[in-house]
């Protein structure tokens, strides 16, 4: 028991840094594109993380099994939505940012 | 931890009031309409921290799930001299008058608050244990759907007939417009509402089901199928004409037709508003809700796109003018 309590810890605290990463990119990151690509850290090895950690905590393997499905839509969901936005923006005339 | 728990509480207080001046005091609008989003899902989490997943489940999926879309459609609409108002310069009164209300109204509504605080006593049971100790009437065994649809059966049924005229009104208002074009969608949106929709379906007939003996019902299951429903639109899909127009208007009446019905045979037979044949309440809970959950996404759908179906679209030109042309 205590080992899993430790164990989900450590995951949870191991997604902290990836949140703290895609917020402050979602909020620095000069154009849509870039922000985008800032997001998908949170979403991805962030929400992963902490799902794993809850997941190692779950009383049944049920309850495992539908965190490991909410994780999965979300990654379906974000990653339709970030196509969407940059093709809207790339559709609507705004060119990628580049080092000049 | 309760120092934890309620550090946790004070901010998430915090948020919300911070949000809600922001999408108030926002001019843009959609800047609005994210913010508004953003507070309808921490007040979902606000809601669960009351242990009220009920609340917190319809308030995420039609809060800020259905609401937002709602919305954002409504946005789409607006022609951009709507979107972005221009300030006027307000004269002296109408710059007095905020500050002015807000001094009065404040106070007096914090001095009623307080003195309506002293009269309450100090802790209150609440209906919960009447409700507990009656659940077996009711043949459910969940509370909120007992009260939901037992008890206080008559205010879920007026809910419904406010749904009901809500559509009425939107229809009368202008026909809908089409949201996206068939050519123009992302064959990713495509692949993902391929995928989303089956599962949409069957989480909505799980929650409904869950109603029984746990958080969940007919409100919740309907605005899943309505995400499905408005996703399904967003992909490019159409109700073809067959379907949008008598199908369509006995779907979206059929809930509340079922309902009233359950609920004014019994007065008929002599008996009160919505007494369920003992015996029977449970699978008459099931049926109406089943309706309702249906009605309830054709509703919530309906809003979203917000006009009545548009007319057949007719083949343009008309097939005979068009040979015509072909043949001059």
């Amino acid at each position: 028991m205590e080992i899993r309590e430790l164990l989900a810890a450590l995951l949870m605290l191991t997604a902290m840094p990836f949140f703290l990463a895609g917020t402050l990119g979602l909020l620095r990151f000069p154009d849509v594109f870039c922000r985008l690509h800032a997001l998908t850290k949170a979403d991805n090895l962030g929400l992963g993380l902490i799902v794993l950690g809850l997941m190692v905590q779950a009383d049944s393997w049920q309850a495992a099994a539908r965190l490991l499905l909410i994780w999965l839509l979300v990654l379906l969901a974000g990653a339709t939505v970030a196509h969407l936005i940059a093709r809207q923006a790339l559709r609507t005339g705004q060119n990628p940012w580049r080092l000049s | 931890m309760t120092l934890l728990s309620a550090l946790f509480d004070l901010l998430l207080l915090a948020t919300l009031l911070w949000l809600a001046w922001r999408l108030l005091a926002s001019a843009d609008l959609f800047k609005a309409v994210v913010l508004f989003i953003a507070f309808s899902l921490l007040l979902a989490l606000a809601w669960v921290r009351l242990n009220a997943p009920d609340v917190a489940l319809a308030e995420a999926a039609i809060g800020a799930g259905i609401t937002g879309a709602l919305l954002m459609v409504a946005l789409g609409r607006l022609s951009p001299e709507d979107a972005c108002p221009h300030r006027l310069h307000p004269t002296l009164g109408q710059r007095l008058s905020a500050p002015l209300l807000i001094s009065l109204a404040v106070p007096a509504a914090v001095a009623i608050l307080l003195s309506s605080l002293l009269t309450l006593p100090e802790t209150a049971a609440g209906l919960a244990p009447l409700v507990t100790s009656h659940l077996a009437q009711s043949e459910v065994a969940h509370p909120v759907t007992a009260v939901l649809l037992n008890f206080r059966g008559y205010d879920t049924l007026l809910e419904v007939a406010v749904l009901v005229l809500a559509v009425l009104g939107i229809w009368c208002l202008g026909e809908a417009q089409v949201l996206t074009l068939p050519g123009s969608v992302s064959p990713v949106l495509l692949g993902m509402t391929r995928v989303l929709l089956p599962v949409l379906v069957l989480t909505g007939g799980y929650l409904l089901w869950l109603g029984g003996h746990a958080p969940g019902g007919a409100f919740q299951a309907g605005a899943l199928l309505a995400a499905g429903a408005v996703l399904w639109l967003f992909a490019g899909q159409m109700l073809s004409s067959r379907w949008s127009d008598l199908p369509l208007r006995l779907l979206l009446l059929l809930g509340f037709q079922v309902f009233l019905a359950t609920a004014a045979v019994p007065v008929l037979q002599g008996n009160l508003l919505l007494a369920y044949p003992p015996g029977w309440a449970k699978t008459m809970i099931l049926l109406v809700e089943t309706l309702l959950a249906g009605s309830i996404a054709a509703v919530l759908a309906a809003a979203v796109i917000g006009g009545r179906p548009a007319c057949a679209p007719q083949s343009f030109p008309p097939a005979g003018q068009a040979d015509e042309e072909k043949q001059q």
